[in-house]
């Protein structure tokens, strides 16, 4: 006998599992239409890939995994997709998601499979992909994608592989029935998992309040090395953390998962489903669930097709719906009520718990918590309900993070037993989503503060970058200016003659005069020739759209009236455009005609000055960044190859304002002997 | 189509706080009972005055604070409330030493901080130590006498009478310092072999008294088995309360024995029925450990060191002031966590 371990707390709340566990399983049938949520595993949605009309067979593929955590979708049975759309789904909020809707023809004709005869052909990844490619999700509530889960991120070794058949929630059968039924296929979908995992130990932990399913499984595993452990029956062994405590003796520590502490589990009914998967290639499309409560007549467990909705289900086995009553996917402890009896039963559905009144009595009010400590007795978590009560009520969410709020797994073993009938989980939840909407809000507004004090420091950067700039370019600037005024001196007292120098002074009035004229000529030049240039432009352009227009507007009569109308006002206006365009240019060319006869095409350009001012600016540039290369070369020296390359480009504008200047000056000279000429 | 929307979980447990205060008033009657057999009719009648104030004030409050009353009078604590003063008060207290203790305890000590739930020290506690300090004489000297030391018995009316304040006849022949009060002054001049001759004293340990403490460790152990409290208060109050005298008064000559500190006073009344109040007591396991311990520690230092008898209320209502401190640094170790987080900082 293996040593089993307890956990703490833990209820025994009435089990009702007699009504739904005496029959065998039995089929649910072909339903008239299917539903079929792309989105009935923790993760990615599964994107669709047949389309409104498309033929389908059963098992075929109609929704493919996308992303690293996301399982494919299959049809569960042949026949055509009548709709891709929203449509409500099975969710405590009641929220609608993207289904695939099929209408089925009765006919449940197969696609082809890839069936294994022995999966230890198959390398590890091909038995990972396939099982992905199934569609299989755990199917013990909270449908996690298997082949994530039996792929663990790091390099973890799992010591101990534990298959979870204690099924703890009252009312609920369906694991019970497989696993007596088949035995077999839960054992050898576990060999499976266990080629990929290699664990040192296979566990199978079965309440005993199940001996029949013990006894089958015992069966099954007798050639093998799986070890089938009974476990006291207790609310929630079931829990992933109770069932590796009671099986292990550890736990799982605070934020981590199971396969950290070399421990992986599974449910009993993924297991089946993984052998079907690889043995016969079938994809999961069908599953069993548990139909119980006072409102249904045939109780029992049924093999539901996925996607089935609840109301024909229901309607199949005898619903008679009564004021008051409670329609709750899952068990009476962690199950959610359904708004609706019109979604259809998921991967994850192992029970519709169709309850009277009287079954599940409507919520009492809450009276005052006295802190009797029962909340805390039964609490698997170890927490202090009461105190959590008391945090999530007086909004202290950090106090309750303190007590572990965040450890609490809502098995709602508190509200059970709480005397004053207080909705404690319903607080936790409350606590929870609280704190994390503050969280996600402070992240917000660090994220936005951050992004503001950077932006303020860039700006305050840039600023005194700036500063620094214009200081080094007025400090050059001021240089160059006395080096002229040297030079200028230099001249003044070379040429020593008054007269010498009144002719100089003559001379430079003359020059004076004489760029003043140019530029006069030059404005009354350019300013008339940009605008006809542009216009030009302009209307070759408008003629150009017009003509496109107009093809345009001519396919659109024949194909498109609608179009056409709009497009023969565009024609209109673009053709006004052309006009207009036509007249200006005739206009213009009339008064530049009078100009260019006139005057003279004299060389164009910017004043000698302003060329002169370009290469000193180029100059002191170059000369900055020659020193800043200097500097860089002894501190920064990844930056210097950057430097030399915008030294090289500064050298080369330096020598064509250089050029532009000289070319300048000699067309003055020529200016100033024409003057003087004349 | 009307169907029920709501969280997990669906099942609820057959507990219900009205049925914990009613199991705890019924586990009261043991002790209810012995008091009545050796003490006459005095405790019975103030039960049953402390249990109507109780609910009459109870009612007003509720009333005047606009709260639906049937529904907060249907948790009966209020009626815990006044039972256990019955049971506290010397069985011949004046009638109007009982609605003040009762009333101060569901008006003031209850509904002024919050009502039920909120209420940092146990209201019955505060009522008694209100009027022990209040009226002093009344409740030193209305303790009734054994009836079995009595040559004529008070009837049943005698006593109505005589706690309403309708009989002439002084009390004086029917009552009787308590043992716990004899041993402390008598031993001081005197050595315990002359003490235990006072007839008080009885044969076993003091006459009456350990039958009532019996009649009232049965009753809680009623209630321990059915779940109502946890074993830790109480063990751990008896045991810091037994284990103070065998240290310190294992010498009967000197001060009072052990066994007198176990079975005489209202020592398994407040283990069992004062201590065990959820409201005002530390919350996890540990921190019940130490308030328990508390409560028997400060009872023998009160009860040896003080000038009162008995000191079950001055212990729980000290207790109670530490309880929210205690609850800080004994928070339970949670599951995934090598360590229990202690104190207000994060211990991570």
């Amino acid at each position: 006998m293996k040593q089993i371990w307890d956990f703490h707390g833990g209820i025994h709340p009435k089990e009702n599992k007699e009504q739904s566990n005496q029959d065998g399983i039995s089929d649910a049938g072909i339903p008239p239409r299917l539903i079929l949520p792309l989105q009935q595993h923790i993760g990615h949605r599964a994107e669709p890939v047949v389309s409104v009309g498309d033929k389908v067979l059963k098992g075929q593929l109609i929704a493919k995994a996308v992303g690293a955590i996301s399982v494919a979708v299959h049809a569960p049975t042949s026949g055509s997709v009548t709709a891709i759309e929203d449509h409500p789904v099975p969710h405590a909020s009641g929220m609608t998601d993207l289904c695939v809707l099929i209408e089925t023809d009765g006919k449940d004709s197969w696609c082809e499979r890839t069936p294994c005869e022995d999966y230890s052909t198959l390398s590890k990844d091909e038995l990972l992909s396939r099982i992905r490619n199934a569609g299989i999700a755990g199917m013990g509530g909270a449908g996690f994608p298997t082949a994530i889960k039996l792929h663990p991120p790091r390099q973890d070794k799992v010591n101990t592989l534990i298959l979870n058949g204690a099924e703890c929630e009252p009312y609920i059968t369906s694991d019970d029935r497989l696993m007596r039924e088949r035995a077999s296929e839960v054992i050898l979908g576990l060999e499976i998992m266990a080629y990929i995992l290699q664990p040192g130990e296979c566990l199978i932990g079965v309440e005993d309040n199940k001996p029949e399913a013990i006894a089958a499984l015992r069966e099954a595993a007798k050639e093998t090395q799986v070890e089938v452990v009974t476990i006291p029956t207790k609310y929630p062994s079931g829990g992933e953390k109770q069932l590796i405590k009671i099986l292990t003796g550890s736990e799982v520590p605070h934020g981590r998962i199971p396969a950290d502490i070399g421990v992986m589990c599974q449910n009993v009914a993924t297991a089946a489903a993984v052998y079907r998967a690889i043995r016969f290639g079938e994809p999961l499309i069908s599953r069993v669930t548990t139909m119980t409560g006072d409102c249904i007549a045939n109780k029992g467990n049924q093999n539901v097709l996925i996607g089935t909705p609840i109301d024909w289900l229901l309607e199949q086995n005898g619903y008679l719906n009564q004021k008051g009553s409670r329609l709750v996917m899952g068990g009476p402890m962690m199950g959610f009520t359904l708004h609706d009896t019109k979604l259809p039963v998921v991967k994850t559905t192992n029970c519709l718990l169709a309850a009277t009144n009287k079954e599940l009595t409507p919520p009492q009010p809450a009276q005052a918590c006295i802190r009797c400590g029962m909340c805390s007795e039964v609490c698997p978590a170890e927490l202090l309900p009461q105190q959590l009560y008391w945090f999530a009520k007086g909004q202290e969410f950090e106090k309750a993070e303190h007590h572990n709020l965040f450890d609490c797994i809502e098995c709602g073993a508190c509200s059970y037993v709480c005397p004053s009938t207080i909705p404690l989980v319903q607080y936790y939840r409350y606590a929870k989503g609280e704190i994390k909407q503050i969280k996600a809000d402070q992240e917000k507004s660090n994220q936005a503060r951050e992004r503001f004090e950077f932006r303020q420091e860039r700006i305050e950067r840039e600023k005194a970058e700036k500063e620094a700039k214009r200081k080094a370019r007025a400090e050059a600037a001021a240089k160059a200016q006395a080096a002229k005024k040297e030079a200028a001196a230099a001249k003044g007292t070379a040429a020593s003659s008054p007269t010498e120098g009144s002719t100089a002074n003559d001379k430079a009035a003359a020059i004076q005069a004489a760029l003043q004229r140019v530029e006069a000529k030059k404005q009354a030049q350019t300013a008339p020739e940009v605008t006809l240039e542009s216009l030009q432009k302009k209307l070759l352009s408008a003629e150009d759209k017009l003509s496109k227009m107009e093809n345009a507007w001519k396919d659109a009569v024949e194909n498109n009236p609608e179009r056409a109308e709009k497009l023969a006002t565009a024609v209109e206006s673009s053709k006004t455009n052309v006009a207009k365009l036509n007249a200006q240019i005739s206009e213009m060319n009339k008064g530049t005609g009078q100009a260019g006869g006139s005057e003279p095409q004299a060389p164009v350009g910017p004043s000698i000055e302003e060329l002169q001012k370009n290469v000193d600016k180029a100059k002191s540039k170059l000369q900055l960044m020659l020193d800043t290369l200097e500097d860089a070369k002894l501190n920064h020296p990844d930056r210097v190859e950057k430097l030399e390359r915008a030294i090289t480009k500064n050298h080369t504008r330096v020598s064509h304002a250089e050029t532009a200047l000289s070319e300048a000056t000699n067309a003055k000279k020529t200016t100033e002997s024409t003057e003087s000429n004349g | 189509m009307g169907l029920m929307t709501i969280t997990s979980p669906h099942a609820h447990g057959p507990r219900k706080t009205a049925n914990l205060m009613r199991v705890v008033v019924i586990a009261t009657l043991p002790g209810l009972f012995a008091l009545t057999w050796f003490f006459g009719w005095g405790n019975l009648i103030n039960v049953i005055w402390c249990s109507t104030v109780a609910l009459l004030a109870e009612s007003a409050i509720l009333l005047i604070r606009k709260r639906p009353v049937s529904f907060y009078l249907g948790d009966y604590s209020a009626l815990v409330t006044g039972v256990l003063l019955g049971l506290a008060l010397p069985p011949l207290a004046p009638w109007w030493v009982s609605v003040v203790a009762v009333g101060f305890a569901i008006i003031v000590a209850k509904h002024l901080y919050g009502g039920m739930g909120y209420n940092p020290f146990n209201p019955a506690m505060v009522g008694f130590a209100l009027v022990l300090i209040s009226f002093p004489v009344a409740m030193t000297t209305s303790w009734a006498a054994p009836t079995h030391l009595l040559d004529n018995p008070m009837s049943f009316l005698d006593t109505l009478s005589t706690i309403f304040g309708f009989s002439t006849q002084s009390i004086d022949a029917f009552t009787m310092a308590t043992p716990l009060d004899v041993y402390k002054h008598e031993i001081s001049h005197s050595v315990a072999e002359d003490v235990v001759k006072n007839p008080v004293f009885g044969q076993f340990i003091a006459h009456g008294w350990e039958w009532v403490n019996i009649a009232f460790l049965a009753g809680g152990l009623f209630l321990m088995k059915k779940g109502v409290f946890t074993w830790h208060t109480p063990i751990s109050m008896l045991f810091a309360l037994a284990l103070m005298s065998l240290i310190f008064g294992w010498d009967a000559d000197q001060t009072t024995p052990p066994l007198l500190h176990l079975f005489a006073g209202a020592t398994m009344l407040g283990a069992f029925f004062i201590a065990t109040d959820p409201v005002t007591s530390a919350v996890s396991p540990q921190g019940k450990l130490i308030y328990g311990a508390g409560i028997g520690i400060l009872t023998y230092v009160i009860r040896t060191y003080g000038s009162y008898p008995d000191a079950i209320a001055f212990s729980v209502l000290l207790m109670n002031f530490a309880a929210p401190l205690i609850d800080v640094y004994t928070q339970p170790r949670t599951y995934g966590y090598a360590k229990a987080k202690r104190g207000t900082k994060e211990a991570e």
